[in-house]
Parts: structure tokens; sequence; C-alpha cells
């Protein structure tokens, strides 16, 4: 009795001392979180953060997002107004062809920016017009910018120099230097997407568009009317459809063929990696290391390495996913070559066959499935890392993306691109998962 | 005996069909693998062909300069050797840098990947109409390669490590996300049902009934994760932001000159992964078996 009572209490104690531990255990995991947390807010200077951020910038991208702006500019030396969509020389309107929202009058061009704001250009003067505020006139005086406004100090939204004037409102924005006047308009959705305004169809609705395709005169002799919308669209100058339909091709290149051709060289190290396949120490321990190695030294530093020898380009890149990979795939391919079943080795022995032929009819078949879907893992992900590596090589669609990014001005190309991986990306897990299924039937894992 | 002999003729003949049929089989695979492997070989041929004519130096030409520029950095790096070890000690801020980045965006991200997940996994899901949304969610985050993330943030937010931070804790949420939630899938339902029993909250029945039983498996996918977010913030450092890719960028770029500094750096980035590698392997192997 007493024995089972000292025993019991025993018990109680270890349970009570476990319930403590792990009670303190539970309280110490989320402090030590905590903790840490506490520590990199400073460390990684987030209160300065704030004062770094450039919540401006963020406002252009948002709107550069979903909206363009065309450009109204007069050169105050010339007279000349040109109109541009997104100031750039592709996007100019050609003589004799305006927006509806500009109107063309001898030296007078008047601007209407919509909801009773407009812009009047009269020789040098600028006339802005805010139903809300009354009329801004700016002239180019022998003293710099002359500025007339309704009486009252000038508004938040006008910044007023002699040398340069800029007015803001949610229609558009007007600036003023000595040498030119120019307007902003801003128009939802991406511009010139589809044709380039020189181009035949530019302007024309969808029904219009199949119209044309289907019946209709040619628009250029001797070509179908569908074919020249096709070449229109592939060649337009804005939005380079052609090149970045190539881009998207030598990033899924550079992970087909860094995956392929890691795994083609993986494969016969893996043999001389795995205990099974060569019982000698030697080699296998001088394999494994190396395989280390390759892992080890990272993606980032073989693609700079090689990049110095080969120069930009998708080959470059493929080349950095494969020696990456090869590490991978040795260390991989090798842990599925130890776990096969002896028996079927066995079996083909007992035929006579020698190394290769064991290797070839007692181990290939059962590795086969587990490979293949490493393999198909790897294509996934190398997909996503060939974008990067792409940006570091020059080669792909990280190249387009990252030089977009650095104008910092066509983040509606941004964007577009990354729209555009993401589609990729997931396009590409939808294949290698459906591959996955239709090759590797019968895979209990189903991962 | 005659019984037999008049048996054996019509069994040796369905004997003889039999093997005919096989061999035909047998036939018609090897036509199809061969088909499959010269299609295989015929895409990679022209692939590597393709991409040697789209590259700046062609592969023949590069072959031999492949060792060039690694002999070059290590026979400056060599005969400046006295300066390494005051450089390694130089950039281990910038180290330590790096690798907060990936703990923390680690952190982050399997904190978002465990909601996530028990947000979308079947038989677990708070609003289980809403798996769907969630599941769409982890796909998308996963889907955007972290550079790009990083580099409108850091347009926005300026450089240092938050972009970067932030980013990689996107793309390891979605990453995380999906492992965390087939690892949720084969949990035992029992204890949440006895816990719904005694009037559980939904955040009760994960936390007491779910999380325990998983927990092995998800530090060990978030170990692995660390050890590839280690990798993916020294990258975007070089195209980017912040840590040790940062400082590498800026040596490659003086080129001749600072060898020894892209040596330094190149050999505590190394120690760093191989090291957290095996620790993390180590570990991993621990938590899984249960030793």
């Amino acid at each position: 009795m007493a024995v089972t009572e000292t025993a019991q209490a025993d018990l109680q104690a270890t349970v009570t001392g476990l319930f403590a531990r792990k009670r303190r255990v539970a309280l110490a995991v989320p402090a030590l979180i905590l903790l840490y947390l506490v520590y990199i807010f400073f460390a990684f200077d987030l209160p300065g953060l704030a004062n770094r951020a450039r919540m401006d910038n963020a406002a252009i991208l948002l709107s550069d997002f979903w909206s363009h702006k065309t450009h109204v500019t007069r050169d105050n030396r010339s007279g000349k107004v040109t109109v541009a969509i997104e100031g750039e020389s592709k996007g100019t309107y050609p003589d004799g062809m305006l927006p509806s929202w500009v109107t063309q009058d001898g030296a007078v061009t008047r601007i209407d920016l919509g909801q009773g704001h407009s812009v009047v250009y009269e020789g040098g003067k600028a006339i802005y017009t805010d139903p809300a505020y009354g009329t801004i006139t700016l002239e180019q005086g022998d003293r710099g910018i002359q500025i007339t406004t309704p009486p009252g100090p000038l508004p938040p939204w006008i910044s007023a120099s002699d040398t340069r004037v800029d007015i803001k409102t949610d229609r558009g924005r007007l600036s003023m230097t000595r040498s030119k006047t120019e307007t902003f308009y801003y128009e939802p959705g991406w511009e010139l997407f589809f044709f380039t305004l020189d181009s035949p169809f530019y302007g024309k609705g969808p029904l219009e568009l199949a119209a044309m395709a289907v019946s209709g005169p040619q628009v250029k002799p001797g070509v179908a009317n569908v074919a020249l919308m096709a070449s229109e669209f592939w060649n337009n100058g804005m939005w380079h459809h052609k090149d970045v339909a190539w881009a998207i091709g030598e990033t899924i290149l550079m992970a087909f063929l860094g995956t392929v051709g890691g795994a083609l060289i993986a494969l016969p190290l893996a043999f001389l990696a795995a205990s099974n396949m060569t019982p000698a120490r030697a080699p296998r321990f001088a394999m494994r290391r190396i395989f280390d190695f390759v892992r080890g030294v990272d993606a980032l530093i073989w693609t700079i390495v090689l990049a110095r020898a080969f120069g930009p380009g998708p080959l470059t890149g493929a080349l950095a996913i494969l020696i990456t990979d090869t590490g991978a795939f040795g260390k991989t391919f090798s842990e599925a070559l130890e776990n096969i079943d002896e028996k079927q080795v066995e079996g083909i022995r007992s035929t006579g066959a020698n190394a290769l032929q064991r290797a070839r009819f007692g181990v290939i078949p059962q590795v086969t499935p587990v490979l293949l879907s490493q393999i198909l893992y790897a294509f996934e992900s190398n997909t996503r890392s060939a974008t990067v590596i792409g940006a570091i090589v020059g080669g792909g669609i990280g190249l387009l993306l990252t030089q977009a990014i650095i104008t910092q001005k066509d983040w509606e190309e941004v964007a577009y691109y990354m729209v555009l991986i993401v589609l990729m990306v997931i396009a590409m897990d939808t294949l290698s998962g459906w591959l996955r299924r239709r090759l590797i039937k019968g895979d209990a894992a189903g991962r | 005996m005659s019984d037999a002999a008049a048996t054996s003729t019509p069994q040796s003949r369905d004997m003889k069909a039999l093997e005919a049929l096989y061999l035909t089989q047998v036939r018609q695979k090897r036509l199809y693998s061969g088909i499959l492997l010269l299609l295989f070989v015929l895409l990679v041929a022209t692939g590597f062909q393709t991409a040697n004519a789209r590259n700046a130096g062609g592969f023949l030409q590069g072959l031999p300069n492949i060792l060039s520029f690694p002999t070059e950095v290590l026979s400056e790096a060599w005969a400046n050797r006295a300066n390494v070890p005051g450089l390694i000690v130089k950039f281990i801020p910038s180290l330590i840098e790096t690798v907060n980045i990936a703990a923390v965006s680690t952190l982050i991200g399997a904190l978002l990947a465990m909601v996530l997940a028990l947000l979308s996994t079947r038989g677990l899901a708070r609003w289980p109409r809403l798996t769907p949304l969630f599941r769409r969610l982890m796909d998308i985050t996963r889907a955007i390669p972290e550079i790009v993330i990083a580099l409108v943030l850091i347009f926005i937010l300026g450089g240092g490590p938050v972009p970067a931070m932030i980013a990689i804790a996107m793309h390891t949420a979605g990453a995380l996300g999906k492992l965390f939630s087939e690892a949720a899938e084969n949990a035992d339902l029992k204890p949440v049902e006895g816990l719904t029993s005694v009037g559980a909250s939904w955040i009760q029945r994960m936390w007491l009934g779910i999380i325990p039983q998983v927990a092995p498996n998800w530090l060990s996918y978030a170990l692995m994760r660390f050890e590839i977010n280690i990798r993916a913030s020294a990258i975007l450092g070089f195209v980017g932001s912040g840590g040790i890719g940062y400082d590498l960028k800026i040596a490659m770029q003086w080129g001749a000159g600072k060898y020894d500094q892209v040596v330094a750096i190149f050999l505590i980035l190394f120690l760093t992964i191989v090291v957290v590698d095996q620790i993390s392997d180590r570990y991993r192997n621990r938590l899984v078996k249960g030793v």
C-alpha cells in the first residue's frame, strides 16, 4: 500500500513537473519570438522607415498600374505643340491627328480635362480653369513666369517660382518652365496595348475589328486583314509583345535546360555516391563532398562566375541552374538509390547480368517515378528562380522586369510583366502537376 | 499419359499466342519509348541551340574561359591573403543582416502560413466555403518571385533590409502554406472532435488539437525554408537591397583590386550556408524520426 502510494506521489510529481515545464516552454517560445522581433524592429530601423518611405512613389506606381497619361507639350521656343502618350516618341500623335479632348485652332490649343477643368495654350500663355477655384493664368515674362490667380493665398496644389510653376489637380497636371509648357491628362487602361497610333487598326472596337477580320476590304493589299492584325500586334512598338514573348520563352528554356542537364549529369554521379551501389568508401565520400560543395556555393556565386565566362544571355542562366541542380539532384538521387528494394537487383544478378545491366533493369525502373517527380518539382521551382537568375545574367523576363523597374516610369509595363510571370509560374505548376499524375500513376504519396 | 499429351497441345498453343502477344507489346512499348526519347533529345538539342544563339558569348568560346575569372580572383586574393581575415570580420555585420532577413521572413512567413494552411485545409477550415479563396491566395503569393516584390518595394520604401524581408516573407507564406496544409490534411481529427464536444472555439481546437500533431512536420518544413531563404536573401541583396549580397555587388563592380573582398564574402557566405544546412539537416532528422 505504502509502496503504491509513494509510486503515485512520484508519478504525480513527474506529471506536475512535466506540465510546469510545458507551461514554461509554451510561454518562453512566444516570448523569445517577441524579443527577436523587437530586436529586428530596431536592427532594421523600422521607426526610420516611415521617413524614408516615398508615398508619392507609391501613388505614382498604383495609378500607373491601371491608368496612363498623355502629355500635351508646347515647346516655348518654337511654339510647336505635340501630343504624346506617356511622352514617348512611339506614342506621339502624327500631324493632323489629335485625341478628341484636344482641339487646335491656329496658335490656340484647348485641352478639355473633363468635369469643367480645362487648359488653354495661347501663344506663350497658359490658362488653367478650375470650376471650384477659378482661372489661373501663367505667362512668360522678362523676370520669369508670371502667375495670376484669384485673390487670396496660393492653395497647396500650386507650387510657383520664377522658373517653374506646377499645378496639380485630380483631373490632371499643368507645369510650365522657360522651355516648355506641359499638361498631363490621365485615362484609365493600358494605352496602345493592341495597336499603336500608326497602325490602321488603332482606335477600332472589338466588333469592328472582328468584322474587318472576317470580311471587309484588305487594308494593305495582298495581305489578309487577320495576318496584318497579328503582325501589327506582334510588332507593337510600345509594348514589344514579340520581345516579351521571347523573354518568357527564354526564361522557361533556362529552367528546362538547367533542370534536364542537371538531372542527366547527376544520375550517373548519384550511383557513385550511393552506399549500396558503390561499396568503396573513397569515391563515395569524394562524390558527396563535391555535391555538398556545389550546393553550398549557391546559385548566386555560380551565376556570377559563369556570367564572366559566357557573357549575358539565357545559356549562362541555364548553366547556372544546371550546376546548382546537379548538386541538389546528386544528393536526392543518391538517397533514392539507397532506398531501393535489393531483391529485384538480386534477381537480375542471378541471370548473370553485369553492373550496367543490373542498373538498367534492376534499379532504374524502381527509382524512375521518384526521380521524375523530383525533376518535375525542380523544373517548377526553377521557372521561378530563372526569373531572378535572368535578372543577374541579363536574359529572359527577369531582365525586362529589372530594366522596366530601373527606369522608374513604365510601371504599367512592370504590372504587365508581373501578371505574365505569375501566369507563367502557375501554368508551369499546373503542367508539372499534370505530368506528375500522368507519368507516375500509383505514386502513393501523391505529393 | 495420353491424357496429359492431349491437354499439353492447347496449352503450348496458348503459350505461343501469349508469347507473341507479349513480344508485340514489348515491341510497341520500345517503339513508343524510342519516339519519346527522340522527341526529348530533339527538344533539348534545339533548346540548347536557341539558348546558345541568343547568348552574348557562345558555349564553346566561353568554355575555355570558365576558369579564368576564378583564377584571376583567387590569385589576386592569394597575393593579398593577409587582408582576408580582417575583411571577413568587416563583413560579419552584413552577414548578420542577411541571416536576419532570412530568419524574420521565415518566422513571419511561417506564422502567416500556419493561419493560411488551417483556413484552407478541408475539415479544419474556419469558413469551409472560403477554402478555395485562401488556396488561390497561397498560389498567387507562391507564384510571384521574390525579386518582383522586392524591387517594387525598394522604389517605395528605399533600400535596406525591409523590402527583401517583406518579399521573402510573402513567398514563404505561400510556399509553406501549401506544405503545412498537406501535413494538416493527414492529421487525426479525433482530438478536434473531442475538443468540439467540450465546446472549444476554433482557435482552441486548432491550437490544442491540430498544432501539437503537426508541429514536428511544420518545424521541419520551416527549417528547410530557412535554408532556402538564406540563399534568397543573399541573391536579393545582390539584385537590390541590403546584406552581404549588396557588398558582393559593390566589390564585383569595383573589379580588380577588390577581389580579396569578393573572396572573403564568398567564403563567409559558403560557410554560413553549409553550417546552416548541416544544423538544420540534423535537427530535421531528429524531428521527423522522433529520436
